[in-house]
């Protein structure tokens, strides 16, 4: 199991401000270690953010995602105590999920 | 012959087992997390190809997208890229590096009630134009920028 993510959800004005940091590798399969073998490509593929049990963000991913992915969006409806869950599953099927609670 | 049944044997075994799992809702359609990932438009090299394999036809460039990032990035494996969008019903945000292996780096599906903003840090392996491609109202759009990439730490 991967490593927690890191999210802090927090109401401005009327929106929620979400900022997720995940702990990922993201290996793109481009790049040769040292005894010149592709190191394979190892990287989130889906991210999913809900609220209440509605999505409010999903996104796709390509390798080329930094290392210990950043991410940041905004949505609507969101009250101070409620819950945003956000979700990652990566090419080798291993996935994390995380909660943190709007401040 | 042996050889051949036991193919359908084994594909017929599986099939039960798709239909079975589907019956008692293991892969129930419009799951939450019935996920998907377009492989043929991570494959693609440049914007046009990009907006073909997402099942659009063409992107036009659009004012009213908004690309922040630095000017110049000392350090290609991190740069930050935020995208926000004023066209009505944006449905997704992506951002495609033009000069990397491949173009696309990240799909994002922006469902209504989210703001039509997404901010992350991509991977640009030397100086390239990076596109932001909005889909609003089935169409798609886009907005380009440069970023210098300086490798070695010289700083530009």
């Amino acid at each position: 199991m991967a490593d927690p993510m890191k999210i802090r959800a927090s109401v401005m004005g009327d929106k929620v401000v979400v900022k997720v940091l995940m702990a990922h590798e993201m290996e793109t399969g481009q790049r040769k270690d040292s005894a010149g073998k592709t190191v394979p490509a190892w990287f989130i593929q889906n991210v999913t953010a809900t609220h209440n049990g509605k999505t409010v963000l999903s996104a796709q991913w390509g390798p080329a995602v930094s290392k210990n992915p950043f991410l940041e969006f905004r949505f609507s409806g969101g009250k101070v105590g409620e819950k945003v869950v956000v979700t990652w599953t990566d090419n080798k099927g291993d996935k994390r999920s995380d909660e943190a609670t709007i401040s | 012959m042996k050889q051949s049944r036991r193919t359908l044997l084994k594909a017929s075994s599986g099939a039960t087992v798709i239909a079975l799992a589907t019956a008692t809702g293991v892969f129930k359609s419009g799951n939450v997390y019935a996920l998907e990932w377009n492989k043929a438009a991570f494959d693609t090299k440049g914007l046009q190809e990009t907006v073909k394999a997402m099942g659009g036809t063409v992107a036009t460039e659009s004012k009213d997208i908004s690309i922040t990032s630095p000017d110049i990035a000392e350090n290609g494996a991190v740069v930050p890229v935020s995208v926000s969008s004023k066209l009505g019903n944006t449905e997704s945000i992506s951002i495609l590096v033009e000069k990397n292996p491949n173009a696309l780096s990240a799909a994002f599906e922006i469902p209504s009630g989210t703001e039509p903003f997404v901010s992350t840090r991509v991977k640009m392996g030397q100086t390239s134009n990076i596109y932001a491609l909005v889909k609003a109202d089935g169409k798609y759009f886009f907005a380009t920028k440069e970023i210098k990439v300086t490798l070695g730490g010289c700083g530009g």
